[in-house]
């Protein structure tokens, strides 16, 4: 008898719900021209880079979402520049290895645009930008699921930050930056492959959080309706 | 029996409260003290009405002081908030000097309670040098700052500031506001309470009495400006942009509304300006509210078909989000947290003259569908990001925050 076989299955984990809360800090930095971003930019805390980038979808934001970082539109709508917005508004950290990688790249983009256009160099934006950090506050909500199937009918009734907190957040604390969903999932081996990669399609960037938590519900739903034929 | 967070969550959603216990739970059993200058008038005192027992009922030990002072006092708080506002008048010492001796007095009564609490919420400047008299304090300090403080006059300011810095953290309603400071200053925005009598649904019966009462035309359009009559809400300039868009829809009514707040000396010079800019015109009602008058002033935002808050200077706006609650479009100033709720095209529009204020007027009016597109819109905005319960939230994940030092990321177990 081979060895292995008398080696038992390593046990899959339950997928615990967590929930957190966000508080924005002022920095006191701020940046009129773009010039000033670019320096600020330079030395931010990484936490700073992650609010811009992330953490602003759990704050007060109107419709759809033009750009899917803060730099890109202040730039678009106070600086008007929207050669770099769009450059700007096409990074997405999760391509990168991590925050500084983002952070080269981020300045990179505009020290192109400071070297192509004489006037960036000294527009004064119409509106400050002010550079936030922000706090996570991360507890347990005591809910644990098993079996993906239970997924079907725990995510409906997750509140948006905890959306925000598996579905995003997770995409900087997990080593394959990937949601906590996916994550889980792989667990299990093939099964659920499809699964993981209906939620790969997912673009988190353009809709509200609680139309996320409606898109991840179905993915599970129908993958589950579908297994259950 | 039903409880506050029952119908909290009837309002906004179950899940919303179950978040809140969940936040509030390594918070029970905490002494937390709210302390301001006035129990009633003004959206601090609104706000803190509600916010105190919805504390509690999640565990945590919370109560409300006021400190008292007399009209030199308030005199002097009032200079105090122009100036942070930006008005550049100095305040004589005579009257610093009174106003740290009333926050002493206040201190000798207050100082059992605040220096065995393990959070004090000190909001506005008038209470701000009670820290100084509480030398054996044992919790953490906040100082809420709820003025726009982007421009202050600086010797005011640095007045303050020896208070300020001795602070454990501060807080701010935008990130435009905030003052170079060396302990942590959270961004909280504040927000309205949906159940409250300036908030709650009315019946129609209640919105014709109101109706009756002041003499409005159900027939005629009518804009309204519900504040404070204050130099920096604007009032004559509401006035100048009605005369203005009157000259196309002549049967446009005015209401200017003001509610007062006993530390408000300035007021009443200011009503006498805008009873002088409103001539004998019939169709301008100017009404002076008693502070309590806040089903009145539920009634008059929902009887008018827009509502208008023309600040040239805000905190962050509270009449704003209400008329936004209501499902009204707002015109609002282009300056302090009216930017970060009237979305141009989506809940209204954001001036900074006369002249663009009478120009969205009469967009407006003739713009039906879009007005009533732009109310429901409104509604839902408040709804997800400026009610209570946020408020509330942003509260306990600041208390929770600075219970565990100055870490970006903190597992609660």
């Amino acid at each position: 008898m081979n060895t292995t076989d008398n080696k038992p299955e390593p046990e899959i984990p339950s997928f615990g719900l967590k929930d957190c809360a966000l508080i924005a800090i002022a920095t006191h930095k701020r940046a009129d021209t773009l010039k000033e971003l670019r320096d600020h930019i330079e030395n931010l805390n990484p936490d700073s880079l992650y609010y811009h980038f992330w953490a602003n979808l759990l704050l007060p934001h109107f419709e759809e979402r033009e750009y899917i970082n803060d730099f890109a539109g202040w730039v678009r709508h106070s600086l008007q520049d929207a050669k770099l917005a769009e450059q700007l508004a096409v990074l997405d950290p999760v391509s990168f290895n991590d925050l500084e990688e983002l952070r080269h790249h981020l300045l990179e983009c505009i020290d192109n645009r400071l070297d192509e256009s004489e006037y960036l160099r000294w527009s004064h934006a119409t509106q400050r930008f002010e550079f936030i950090r922000s706090q996570i506050v991360v507890f347990d909500t005591q809910k644990k699921v098993s079996e993906p199937r239970e997924m079907s009918e725990l995510i409906p009734q997750m509140s948006v930050s905890s959306v925000f907190y598996h579905f995003i957040d997770a995409r900087r604390r997990t080593q394959d930056k990937v949601d906590d969903f996916r994550q889980w999932l792989a667990f299990f081996g093939e099964t659920y492959q499809p699964l993981i990669d209906q939620l790969t399609g997912i673009d988190p960037y353009f809709s509200t959080l609680a139309e996320l938590r409606q898109q991840v519900a179905a993915t599970f739903q129908h993958f589950c309706a579908e297994q259950a034929l | 029996m039903m409880t506050m967070l029952d119908s909290y969550a009837a309002v906004t959603s179950r899940d919303v409260i179950r978040h809140l216990q969940q936040l509030a739970a390594p918070l029970k059993g905490k002494t937390v003290v709210h302390v301001n200058s006035t129990r009633v008038g003004g959206g601090v005192a609104e706000i803190l009405d509600k916010l105190v027992p919805l504390s509690r009922e999640l565990g945590i030990d919370t109560r409300w002081e006021v400190i008292t002072g007399d009209s030199e006092f308030y005199q002097c708080t009032k200079s105090m908030h122009n100036a942070i506002q930006g008005n550049r008048v100095a305040i004589p010492d005579t009257l610093l000097a009174h106003f740290q001796e009333v926050n002493e007095q206040n201190a000798k009564q207050l100082r059992p309670i605040l220096e065995e609490a393990d959070f004090v919420f000190i909001h506005d400047p008038q209470p701000v040098a009670l820290l100084k008299y509480c030398s054996n304090r044992k919790g953490k300090w906040i100082w809420r700052c709820h003025i726009d403080a982007s421009h202050p006059h600086r010797g005011t300011w640095r007045f303050i500031d020896r208070f300020v810095r001795e602070y454990d953290a501060s807080i701010f309603s935008l990130p435009q506001f905030v003052q170079m400071l060396s302990h942590p200053a959270y961004i909280i925005p504040p927000s309205i309470d949906p159940l409250s009598d300036k908030n709650v649904d009315l019946t129609q019966d209640e919105l014709d009495a109101v109706r009756i009462r002041f003499g409005i035309d159900p027939e005629a359009p009518m804009i309204a400006q519900i504040s404070r009559f204050d130099r920096f809400k604007d009032p004559v300039g509401v006035i100048e942009a009605y005369k203005l868009a009157r000259q196309f829809i002549p049967a446009l009514q005015l209401v200017l509304a003001g509610g007062g707040a006993t530390d408000d000396p300035e007021g009443e010079a200011v009503l006498n300006e805008v009873r002088f800019a409103a001539g004998d015109d019939p169709n301008i009602k100017i009404l002076q509210l008693p502070p309590d008058a806040h089903r009145t002033i539920n009634a008059l935002q929902r009887l008018a078909d827009i509502v208008v808050q023309k600040s040239t200077k805000e905190g962050f706006g509270l009449t704003v989000t209400e008329a936004l609650w209501k499902g009204k479009p707002v015109i609002g100033g282009d300056t302090g947290g009216i930017r970060l709720q009237v979305i141009n095209f989506h809940t209204g529009f954001l001036v900074n003259t006369p002249e663009g204020t009478a120009l969205r007027i009469r967009y407006l009016f003739k713009q039906a569908q879009k007005m009533q597109e732009m109310g429901i819109k409104a509604k839902e905005f408040v709804r997800e990001n400026f009610l209570l319960t946020r408020q509330l939230r942003e509260h306990l994940t600041l208390m929770v925050s600075l219970q565990h030092g100055g870490v970006d990321r903190i597992e609660l177990n």
